[in-house]
């Protein structure tokens, strides 16, 4: 009972976090902030960052990191786009810009495991290579190309209306809900926060270890094609240089969201939290008209303090 | 000036503890008088290592009252319990791997102006510690991740010595101690004695808490039960006391066992250093023990069988299959099982719960196409909490919430979980109160009569006597004939561990 009640709270400081925000902006700006419009807008902003940080969980869950996610989802829009100017159609492009994260995610996985070399230097290697090789790719320019229903799965009002909100929330969410069951009620979910929180126990006990990592590596690169795909769609241009830093403001929801930088813990409900409470906050400030140092200023009061009031909690 | 002195040196008086539900000490009385040796004693989870994290300041009490010679100490953390000259030796670990012997000796207390270190003050106090611990493989300029667990434990003890402490805490101090280590330790409490520390030991074995104790404290179920001279009680009056009824055999008689197939057979062994040289068979129902000193290479010989080190030479050979050596993934699919001896390292992982701890090593009976059914899974652990009688509050429990010894009953069940034809029991009972050992025993004995061959190491001379058909020793790295147990006496046993096979 009382870990059940536990496991609850571990989402409650990000919940309250956004509770406080929607009701400060709430009232500094009650029929600008407050709106339907408003909120679909919001909800779209963060589906790019929602689905990294869902790969990006189960990463840092096992006790690794993965820097190169914002390199990936250029990559992986630049490589969507080439394809659909080459005449492919969209569920081809799409495929290929999947695949083309998935693929740079086992490499991560691969190195890290068959090198022993440390997680953050790995993909500070990868996020310097994924992002070259966007540029190659792109020409260093962006790629034009018709986007097809691609183009359709950001925007805002979706186009049965009866779905209220942008295709692509719909697309995290539902993935959300999926990787969260994985997590919690599979072999490998098990696995994973049994690598993380001990990596010799977990071997001791005949765990796969390195293809738990290949694993969780491979996850945090399908979604950030995922995202690739869908910045493209958002975008309607292959851009080489976007999503740029994108990979803190993950770890950063994810960190909000209660999972921690040495392993073992983590929730995809909280990093999904992290990531709306950011959004929430940039769209606030912008209504507001507080200007944008002042809201990063923020954003890094907050997540220090978001891990501190963590640490306070589990003493 | 008053009758200062004549106060005992420590006095803890009705020390109350509750985490959440669980009430972990109800009531508790400890009075240590100044030069004494004062063993405390008692079951798995009694309380012991928490009312000493009281004393530590690393726990708060609910309720009670401390004083240090005569004046009133209510410490707020472990910086308050050093300046009032309590020392702490954990149960667990507690030194920075990557820093040195030297460093980790005055870790926090070292010497500085304006912050700049001072050497000269530092190195000596090293010395002097160093010296009252002589052992030579204590370099000061070593990095203590490359000391083998028994002279960590002594680096640890070294720290209590290199402040002048008033109290020192021992908690299971010898669990990894060879036998010179352990001699080197009595020679260290001697000295304190002498010089008037305090000292507070714990400790699961009782002949040895006769041999160096004065006087001991008996908790059980978070209340003190008895107290007195050692020298008035007999061993026998101890478990008692601690367990709360008489408890005859400290070997409970094997259920007969038929010796079968060889399952584990060894040829030529080595590994990366050691071992050098093994041969040897397990049989189906046959329990061998490996004795020999701390550092001889059995704990590297089971982790080289089970893949978790490699093999430089030799082949291994289960069930009939022979190989060069295989990761423990493909081990463990052949039915090897292993129990570490470093259980804070490798044993639990200690942030989970408890039944993901025990059933780590196989999803297979609640899980279907790898989704888990958490109900199944809770209640196949709960199985294994009530055959081991494992103090937790619950399946979903995290590990590291549990006392030592019922860490490392969960480390066993999970063997049984695996199922394991094979299993490698590396010091399975260190830290394990005398009753729970007494299941452990009959456990590994019902495990043999069921047809699993068990491999344990053990520098408990007394188990492996005790619960083995067949003792081999090992000594720098190769391993001497297997012989009935019957055959050896504690004697030859640690005459071949010292001077190897004649
Ligand atoms: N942080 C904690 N949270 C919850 N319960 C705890 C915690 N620490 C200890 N306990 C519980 O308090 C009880 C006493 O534990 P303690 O570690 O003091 O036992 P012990 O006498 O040292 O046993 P052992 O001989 O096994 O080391 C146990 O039931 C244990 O599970
Ligand atoms: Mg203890």
């Amino acid at each position: 009972m009382k870990e059940r009640l536990r496991a609850s709270l571990d989402v409650a400081g990000p919940l309250l976090g956004l509770l406080v925000v929607i009701v400060l902006f709430g009232v500094l700006a009650p029929d600008r902030f407050l709106s339907a419009y408003n909120l679909k807008t919001v909800l779209t902003q963060t589906v790019i960052v929602g689905l990294g940080a869902v790969g990006m969980t189960y990463v840092m869950i096992a006790g690794g990191i993965d820097l190169s996610i914002g390199s990936v989802i250029a990559l992986a829009s630049v490589v969507t786009a080439v394809l659909l100017r080459d005449g492919h159609g969209p569920l081809v492009a799409l495929a290929g810009g999947v695949a083309t994260g998935a693929a740079a995610g086992a490499l991560n996985g691969l190195l890290v495991t068959r090198l022993g070399i440390v997680p953050f230097i790995v993909t500070l290697g990868t996020m310097g290579v994924a992002r070259g090789v966007a540029k190659w790719l792109a020409d260093e320019q962006t790629v034009r190309a018709d986007a097809g229903w691609l183009g359709g799965l950001m925007t805002k009002t979706p186009d049965p209306a009866w779905l209220l909100l942008a295709k692509g929330v719909w697309i995290a969410l539902g993935l959300a809900a999926l990787m969260t069951l994985v997590l919690r009620r599979t072999v490998l979910g098990v696995h994973v926060f049994a690598v993380g929180s001990n990596e010799a126990t977990a071997r001791l006990c005949g765990v796969p270890v390195e293809r738990v990592k290949l694993a969780v590596y491979t996850i945090a690169g399908v979604f950030a094609g995922l995202a690739g795909v869908l910045q493209f769609g958002r975008l309607t241009v292959g851009d080489p240089t976007t999503a740029i830093g994108l990979e803190l403001d993950v770890i950063a929801a994810v960190v909000i969201g209660g999972a921690s930088l040495s392993g073992g813990r983590g929730s995809i409900t909280g990093a999904l939290l992290g990531a709306f409470f950011m959004s929430v906050l940039a769209n606030g400030c912008t209504l507001t008209g507080v200007p944008t140092y002042v809201q990063q200023i923020l954003v890094g009061v907050i997540i220090v303090t978001a891990v501190a009031l963590d640490r306070l909690r589990r003493r | 000036m008053r009758a200062m002195s004549e106060a005992p040196r420590l006095e803890m008086r009705g020390v109350e503890k509750r985490f959440g539900a669980l009430v972990a000490l109800s009531g508790v009385d400890l009075v240590v008088e100044a030069g004494e040796v004062h063993a405390l004693i008692g079951q798995n989870g009694a309380g012991k290592s928490t009312l000493m994290k009281v004393l530590a300041g690393a726990v708060a009490a609910d309720a009670g009252a401390l004083r240090i010679d005569g004046a009133p100490y209510a410490p707020r953390g472990p910086a308050d319990a050093i300046a009032a000259g309590v020392a702490m030796v954990y149960q667990e670990l507690n030194l920075a791997p990557d820093l040195t012997v030297a460093q980790n000796l005055v870790l926090g207390r070292e010497s500085s102006r304006l912050g700049w270190l001072r050497a000269a003050p530092d190195r000596a106090r090293v010395e002097r510690v160093l010296a009252v611990l002589a052992r030579p493989e204590l370099a000061p300029d070593r990095r203590v991740a490359e000391l083998d667990p028994g002279a960590r434990q002594l680096v640890e003890i070294g720290r209590a010595l290199a402040f002048d402490a008033r109290l020192v805490v021992l908690d299971e101090p010898t669990s990894s101690l060879s036998a010179a280590e352990t001699s080197t330790l009595y020679g260290v409490i001697e000295r304190l004695r002498a010089d008037g520390v305090s000292i507070v030991y714990i400790s699961h074995f009782l002949e040895e808490v006769k041999r160096v104790a004065d006087r001991y404290t008996v908790l059980r179920d978070g209340a003190t039960v008895a107290v007195g001279a050692v020298r008035d009680a007999s061993v026998g009056s101890l478990v008692e006391a601690m367990v709360g009824r008489r408890l005859d055999e400290a070997y409970p008689p094997r259920p007969p066992s038929a010796r079968g197939a060889p399952l584990l057979a060894l040829d030529g062994l080595a590994g990366e250093p050691l071992p050098s040289q093994v041969s040897l068979t397990l049989h189906r129902g046959e329990v061998l023990g490996l004795a020999g000193l701390v550092g001889a290479g059995r704990t590297e010989l089971l982790r080289a069988v089970f893949g978790l080190a490699p093999v430089r030479a030799g082949t291994v050979r289960v069930a009939g299959v022979e190989d060069r050596g295989r990761p423990t993934p493909a081990r463990v699919r052949q039915g090897l099982g292993m129990v570490s001896e470093d259980r804070k390292e490798e044993g639990l992982a200690l942030a989970r719960s408890v039944a993901e701890n025990l059933t780590l090593s196989s999803a297979r009976p609640f899980s279907r196409g790898g989704w888990v059914r958490p109900a199944a899974r809770d209640a196949c652990a709960q199985r294994y909490i009530d055959a081991l009688s494992i103090k937790t509050r619950g399946p979903a429990q995290p590990a590291g919430e549990l006392s030592g010894g019922n860490q490392q009953k969960i480390a066993i069940a999970r063997l049984l979980h695996q199922d394991a034809d094979v299993l490698l029991l590396d010091e399975p009972t260190r830290g394990v109160d005398v009753g729970s050992k007494v299941e452990i025993y009959r456990l590994i004995g019902e495990l043999a009569a069921k047809g699993k061959a068990v491999l344990v190491v053990s520098s408990y001379l007394p188990e492996l006597l005790g619960v083995c058909d067949r003792i081999a020793v090992m000594h720098r790295g190769r391993l001497g004939p297997a012989r009935p147990a019957a055959e050896w006496t504690e004697g030859a046993l640690l005459d071949e561990a010292t001077r190897g096979a004649a």
